[in-house]
Formats: structure tokens, C-alpha cells, sequence
């Protein structure tokens, strides 16, 4: 099986630039990550992060044949030939498909992802029913790996004022959340013209997210949250 | 960069690893004003505990009767009395305590229909010493382990924790007399080393799954600070009890969390037959995970496996319907269809015993300190030292560890060596100086991969690494296979030093961490390897085939490898808990 993979190393290139590679023992079930080890162990110089295999620790978010995904859970049988992989768009490149995450991170803190609960606590825990909590499915999953901001347009133009799908996605993880008690300052510090109104449902985020998560319709609900509160 | 121009940087304490342990314990000493830097090799949420599944126990009794000494019991049972009962009971009465202050720090936990934390049935759990199964295991679906990770790095921003991410800590640095004073590390994105001076550190760096080929364990984990441990003279305790998690993915590794047979599911043979019912009557699936290891290994090199090959069992979930699986196992359900194309609302799994857990570790005592044996004391506290979790052995597990009891570890012992720091701290105004030549030999063990020319690559070492450990330390060990194990290992280990990168670029060089992974995985081996040839009984997961009994006249204690001369030592088992009677050694049924 043929790839073709972007590499670049600041130290030793003056450009970034396309290598080829070949694999023989390709077997039935292996997944990109697979692939890429075998690659690694004849080139021990091509970078990439990686490390629980199965989808879940969200380090290995790149862009294979064009879509952001995360090389663990890509099949190869699903890939057509030469895989071309790039490291995810948008983020300055450290080495090869080892990007610098700390714009996307920043992003996360800026939404304060912490459960905020202002009543003193109980001695035991915080009710909450399984309705209640069934509206954080589809949010807490989240593994950061940063598949769908970085395929998001209005994240390519505005990455300093858009917040993301991901860092909205847990805003409205923490505004859906029974127990929090910061609903109205979560609301009031995205009312913004770039921080969430950026978002243009171009649906980027839905279509690569490896967790099957839908950002676009927790953005939709922060919207409809904050007309409801402004009514 | 020469070795005087490194920058220094001095914190009250130091923690390596950004795994639940070292983040509870950041969290811990943020709320109490101590400066704080968290050295992780990766971003903290990619940190192993975010894999763990089934949930973490407590005796909440929120589903069926409970309290903590049966959960005790099952503890001590579980360990084969291999674990220490005085840790052990102080793990079990913390644990309501851990569950409610991870649940008020965000963790979404499934609920019932009172509102409650849902608890469900796991492995080795009993009501009233050995009765009824019991159901103490809390969860979050079966993504609890990513639940209880995210909460406290979230919480950690909130304290607004100093984060070094992507930094890989080289060695422990420490003075003359032996006082750990904290750590060499250098930046992984640009290769920038850097002297972190702290009053006291803490080591929670989690396991060394990738010990084997076939693994659970996500490929970060090669046991760094049991071997920066080791590095720094301490010994590793009860090493030979490595931990085979009965539902690996057959072939592949995949963990299946043990949640799937407490919500019902059941193992079958190739004749469709519920094998453990042979083997554990009352407890059935629901035995503990070294017995039912056993079970499978046994079924399968009888000839009853499935497949093809007959080299698995199958795990059935069918029956449980689409609905429970859906809201109670949505993740090993993704996972099956993503890995193996099978909905296990459709059909069974099939599984087959896997490298998942790490019992031995470095000793602490029940506040994290950790403890070595000096002249005739078996525990005296290195000072500024501190371990906590998978890398850790207090000992709670013993020789085998209950499942649920590896996340309620890392966050009460995380919690509990925070504690004792914060104490510590009062007494320490100021830094030591450092011993320079602790500085020289972790500058000089980083440097040694500069060197260029022929070698041998650090991926073949590591591939005959993980098949010797496979085929010479499993489930099933004997004297022949062990001493061919410490052979072959220590073969490979000579190896090792003769081996060669051939990358000297310091942006994220990967391949550099990959060689000092491969440095500290490889003591662990043999730390593994050693123990394991010299106990002759079988205990726990350490399952002797030529000793096929457990052996309390001479067995009931731990070992002690260091890596000086690879030299044994052994110390009593602390068999008195805190305020209640011990459990005494029995005959384990279940």
C-alpha cells in the first residue's frame, strides 16, 4: 500500500515537502495508526503523536486524504491510494504531522470547562436524574483531539476570536449540566460577535468528528439559550 | 546545550505524570497554595487513565446493601493476602469520600433513578464477607476513566495548576545523602533540558502494559518512573504480579471492559457451554480476573476455544438487547464494530486474556512516602519522595487486583501523598542544594543517544522484548520458561546499550523518547522477570505450574528488586489493619 506523507523538520528542511512510502504487510483490520508504526519503524525519524490505539486519548488527529480523523479508528480498506496524510490544518507544525495545540487549548480554557457550583456541598453527592444527566451525552465525550476545529472555516479565518466547535461544544457541555450554577455568566461571556456567533453551520465539525459528536447543534442550543434569555 | 548553561526552575513540589493519581494529588496541592509544576511526557488528557472503562469502587450502597469492610475483604481476599491490610482499610473507608468529591468536581456519572451515582456488580465484589455479589462499582457509562480524567484537568485549570506538557522527565536528581530533590526533564518540542529543584516529588507515571506484545495499555506506558525509581536506588516491589485482563480483543488487545460481564454478559466455549461455571460456581463470571485468566487459558489449551484456530473464548451480550448496551457499554460497543466489525448487540466478542495492569511497583506506605529497607528496617522513607498509582505499590493489590480498585488507587493515594506533602512542606522552608553529579549522570544517560554509527535500532530491541516477555511471563509460568525469560531478557537488555537512534535533531524528537521509554521498560522487565523466577508458589497472578499451591510459610511477603547486582530482598506483608481485626489467610474460592 503506497502513502504519501507531509514531512517537515525545521531543523533539517528548508520547506515542507511530500515522502512517499510503500508498505508490504498490510492484513486485513489494520488501521492507519498500524501503518504508520510499520512506516516509523523504517524511518524512525518521521514524527507523529499516538498513544491508546483504540480512539479515546485523542493524540493522533490528522488530515488523511483530504478529511481530519484519527489514524487509530481509520481503516486502511477505506482509504484510496497514494493515503495522502497532512498534519491537521491550520495549527503551526512543529514536525512533520505533530502539530502545536496550544491555540485549540487556549481555546478550551477560555470557556472555563469547569463544573462551577456556588451552593455549599453536600456530604454526599449532587442529585441529578438520568434525564438530566441523558443531556450530557453527546457532550462529555469530547477527547479534545481537535479533529473539528481545525476543519472549520470560520476557525481558519478567526482562530484568536472564534472560539471553535470544541471549546463551544464544552461550553455547552457545563451549560447543559444540572449541577452548574454559572449558566448566566457562561451565556453572557459568549455573547460575542466572533466567540460563538462565528459559526456559519458549514457542519465540518459534525462530518469528521471520530466521536460521532455534533458541535453545530450544542452551538445551535447556545443560541437558542441566549434568545430564551434575552426575551 | 553544556550541562551549566541549563535553566533551573524551583517549585514546592514536582509531580511527574498527568494521570488521575498525579492530577488528584495536583488539585490537592493547588487548593492549598503549594507552588505545583505537573511534568507530563503528553497532554494530560491522553494520559492512560482516560482509557479506563468500568467504573471505580466505593460502598456507596446506592444499588444494594454495603459498606467498606466488605469491601475490605473482598480487597484483601481479591489480593490473595498478598496486600497490605493497613492501606487497604484506609483505601475502602476513603473511597465514598473520593467518589463524592470527584462527583462535586464535574464527573458525569450515569445515575439511577433517585438521582444517585449508578453503581454496578464487578468481579471478586461480595455483600456481608463473601455472600451475595454486591454492586459497588461507580460508573460513567463505561467511559469512566475519561470522565474522572477530563474532571480533574479541568479542575486542575480552574486551581490554575503549572502545567510542563510534553516534557519528559530524564532522571530524579538528588543530594549526597540521598534526598530526592527533584528531576531532570527536557521540553519534547524543543529538545531544551531543564533542572526542576523541588522540595518533595512525586512519581506518578502509571504502568508498564507495554511490557507485552498483546496489551490493554496504551503505548505511553513503559513504566518511566518505576524505572527512574530504580535509577535512584530504590527497589520495586512484588513485580512478578502482573496483571492478564480475562477480555482483551482476541488477537488485538482491545480492553472489554469487566463492566460487560457485570451488566450480564457471559463467556462461552466453542460448544457454546458458560465455561465458568465449571470453574467458579457461585461467582461464575464474576470471579476474580486472575481466576477467570486461568479459566480461558485453560479452556483454550484444552482444545474448547473458538475461531478457526480455537485460540479464544467468546464473550455473549446479545441477550442483554440494544437499549442496555447502548446506554450502559457504548464505548466497547464502538469499539467492537470499529475493530472487528461485530455489533455485540448482534454477536459475541471474541476475548482472550491480555496485559493490562501492573501490581508491583514502587513501595510507598499508605501517604504515598516512598519506603526501603535500611539496615534492619523494612520501611524507612526516602525523603522528598513520593509515588502514587499504577506506578506505585502500597499495597493494595497484592497479588492480584480487583477491578474498580485501580481507579479508586490513583485518586485516594494521589489524594492521600498530597496530603502528607502539604505537611511536609511546613517543615520544608528551603530548597537543598543539589549533588552535581546527579545532574552529570542524568545529562550524560539523555546524551548517550547523540552517539552515531552502527547499532542496532531501538525497534528491534523492543519488538524481542515485548515476544520474550510474552512467551516466558504469562498467564501460566513455570522454571524452565522463567529462567529462559531472565536469560533471554537479560540478553536483550546487554543489547540495549550498544543501540543507536541516529537522530540528533531536538524538535520533537521522537525517536528519542521512544529510546529512554525502551531504557526504563527494560528494567522493568527484568525487575518483572527476576521476581517472578525466585517465587515458588503460585499466588495471585503469579500461577506456577511445578508450584501449583500458595505458600504462606514462606510466600506470604513481598519482593524487593533493585537494580544494583539485580539482587532479591523480601519484607513481611503488614497483615494488621488500622482499627478492625486482620482477614487471615483462606483457602480462595469463588
Amino acid at each position: 500500500m503506497r502513502f504519501r506523507i507531509y514531512r517537515y523538520n525545521p531543523e533539517a528542511d528548508k520547506k515542507p515537502y511530500m515522502q512517499d512510502y510503500e508498505l508490504h504487510e498490510i492484513s486485513q483490520g489494520m488501521m492507519l495508526l498500524d501503518a504508520l508504526l510499520l512506516i516509523k519503524e523504517q524511518d524512525p525519524s518521521l514524527g507523529f503523536r499516538r498513544s491508546c490505539r483504540e480512539g479515546v486519548c485523542g493524540s493522533d488527529g490528522m488530515n488523511i486524504n483530504g478529511t481530519n480523523g484519527l489514524a487509530c479508528i481509520t481503516s486502511l480498506s477505506d482509504l484510496k491510494e497514494p493515503v495522502e496524510i497532512r498534519p491537521m490544518p491550520r495549527l503551526p507544525v512543529i514536525r512533520d504531522l505533530i502539530v502545536d495545540m496550544e491555540p485549540f487549548y487556549k481555546q478550551y480554557r477560555d470557556v472555563k470547562p469547569y463544573l462551577t457550583v456556588k451552593d455549599p456541598l453536600p456530604e454526599v453527592e449532587l442529585k441529578q436524574t438520568p434525564e438530566e444527566r441523558d443531556q450530557l451525552d453527546g457532550l462529555y465525550e469530547c477527547i479534545l483531539c481537535g479533529c473539528c476545529s481545525t476543519a472549520c472555516p470560520s476557525f481558519w479565518w478567526n482562530p484568536d476570536k472564534f472560539l471553535g466547535p470544541a471549546a463551544l461544544l464544552q461550553a455547552a457541555r457545563f451549560i447543559g449540566d444540572s449541577r452548574d450554577q454559572a449558566t448566566a455568566e457562561r451565556l453572557e461571556a459568549l455573547d460575542d460577535p466572533f466567540k460563538l456567533f462565528r459559526c456559519h453551520t458549514i457542519m465540518n465539525c459534525v462530518q469528521v468528528c471520530p466521536k460521532g459528536l455534533n458541535p453545530t447543534k450544542a452551538i445551535g442550543d447556545i443560541k437558542k439559550m441566549m434568545v430564551k434569555k434575552s426575551l | 546545550m553544556s550541562i551549566n548553561d541549563i535553566q533551573r526552575r524551583r517549585f514546592d513540589t514536582l509531580i511527574i505524570g498527568a494521570g488521575g493519581g498525579g492530577l488528584r494529588a495536583a488539585l490537592q496541592l493547588a487548593e492549598a497554595d503549594a507552588s505545583v509544576a505537573v511534568v507530563s511526557k503528553v497532554f494530560p488528557t491522553r494520559s492512560h487513565t482516560v482509557a479506563a472503562q468500568g467504573g471505580m469502587n466505593a460502598a456507596l450502597a446506592n444499588v444494594l446493601p454495603d459498606n467498606w469492610h466488605w469491601h475490605m475483604f473482598d480487597t484483601v481476599k481479591g489480593s490473595d493476602y498478598l496486600g497490605d491490610q493497613d492501606a487497604i482499610e484506609y483505601m475502602c473507608r476513603a473511597a465514598p469520600k473520593v467518589v463524592y468529591e470527584l462527583e462535586h468536581s464535574g464527573v458525569p456519572f450515569s445515575r439511577l433513578d433517585n438521582g444517585k451515582i449508578y453503581q454496578r456488580p464487578f468481579g471478586g465484589q461480595s455483600q456481608n464477607f463473601g455472600g451475595d455479589q454486591a454492586a459497588r462499582t461507580c460508573a460513567a457509562a463505561d467511559r469512566t476513566g475519561h470522565a474522572i480524567l477530563h474532571s480533574l484537568y479541568q479542575q486542575n485549570i480552574r486551581a490554575k495548576t503549572h502545567f510542563f506538557d510534553e516534557y519528559f522527565a530524564v532522571d530524579l536528581l538528588k543530594d549526597e545523602q540521598g534526598n530526592v530533590l527533584g528531576a531532570f526533564v527536557f521540553d519534547i518540542h524543543t529538545g531544551e533540558e531543564l533542572i526542576i529543584e523541588a522540595k518533595t516529588t512525586l512519581l506518578a507515571t502509571g504502568g508498564a502494559g507495554q511490557l507485552f506484545r498483546t496489551t490493554t495499555n496504551a503505548l505511553i506506558n513503559t513504566g518511566d518512573g518505576m524505572g527512574m525509581a530504580l535509577r535512584a536506588g530504590v527497589p520495586l516491589q512484588d513485580m512478578e504480579f502482573f496483571q492478564f485482563h480475562p477480555t482483551g480483543i482476541a488477537g488485538r488487545g482491545m480492553l472489554i471492559t469487566e463492566g460487560a460481564r457485570g451488566e450480564g454478559g457471559y463467556l462461552v466455549n466453542c460448544e457454546g457451554e458458560r465455561l465458568m461455571e465449571r470453574y467458579a460456581p457461585k461467582a461464575k463470571d464474576l470471579a476474580s480476573r486472575d481466576v477467570v485468566s486461568r479459566s480461558i487459558y485453560t479452556e483454550v489449551k484444552e482444545g474448547r476455544g473458538c475461531g478457526p484456530n480455537r485460540d479464544h473464548v467468546m464473550l455473549k451480550l446479545d441477550h442483554l438487547g440494544e437499549a442496555v448496551l447502548q446506554k450502559r457499554l457504548p464505548g466497547i460497543r464502538q469499539t467492537c464494530i470499529t475493530f472487528l466489525g461485530i455489533d455485540p448487540a448482534e454477536q459475541p466478542i471474541p476475548v482472550y486474556p491480555t496485559a493490562h495492569y501492573t501490581m508491583g511497583g514502587i513501595p510507598t506506605d499508605r501517604y504515598g512516602q516512598v519506603v526501603i529497607p535500611v539496615k534492619d528496617t523494612p520501611e524507612e522513607p526516602v525523603h522528598g519522595l513520593y509515588a502514587a498509582g499504577e506506578c506505585a505499590c502500597v499495597s493494595v493489590h497484592g497479588a492480584n487486583r480487583l477491578g474498580g480498585n485501580s481507579l479508586l488507587d490513583i485518586l485516594v493515594f494521589g489524594r492521600s501523598a498530597a496530603n502528607h506533602i502539604i505537611e511536609t512542606l511546613k517543615e520544608t522552608r528551603y530548597h537543598r542544594p543539589m549533588d552535581e553529579d546527579s545532574i552529570a549522570q542524568a545529562y550524560e544517560r539523555l546524551h548517550r543517544w547523540d552517539a552515531t554509527g552502527d547499532g542496532e535500532s531501538v525497534e528491534q530491541i523492543r519488538t524481542d522484548l515485548k515476544k520474550a516477555m510474552e512467551e516466558n511471563c504469562g498467564v501460566f509460568r513455570s522454571q524452565d520458561v522463567l529462567d529462559n525469560g531472565v536469560k533471554q531478557v537479560s540478553a536483550i537488555a546487554e543489547r540495549l546499550k550498544h543501540a543507536r537512534i541516529n537522530d540528533n535533531t531536538s524538535m520533537f524528537n521522537t525517536a528519542r523518547v521512544e529510546a529512554l521509554e525502551l531504557e526504563n521498560l527494560m528494567d522493568v522487565a527484568l525487575a518483572t522477570v527476576y521476581s517472578a523466577a525466585a517465587r515458588t508458589e503460585s499466588r495471585g497472578a503469579h500461577s506456577r505450574i511445578d508450584y501449583p499451591d500458595r505458600d504462606d510459610k514462606h510466600w506470604m511477603r513481598h519482593s524487593l528488586y533493585s537494580l544494583e547486582d539485580r539482587k532479591l530482598d523480601y519484607k513481611p506483608v503488614r497483615t494488621k489493619p488500622m482499627s478492625v481485626p486482620s482477614f487471615p489467610p483462606k483457602a480462595r474460592v469463588y
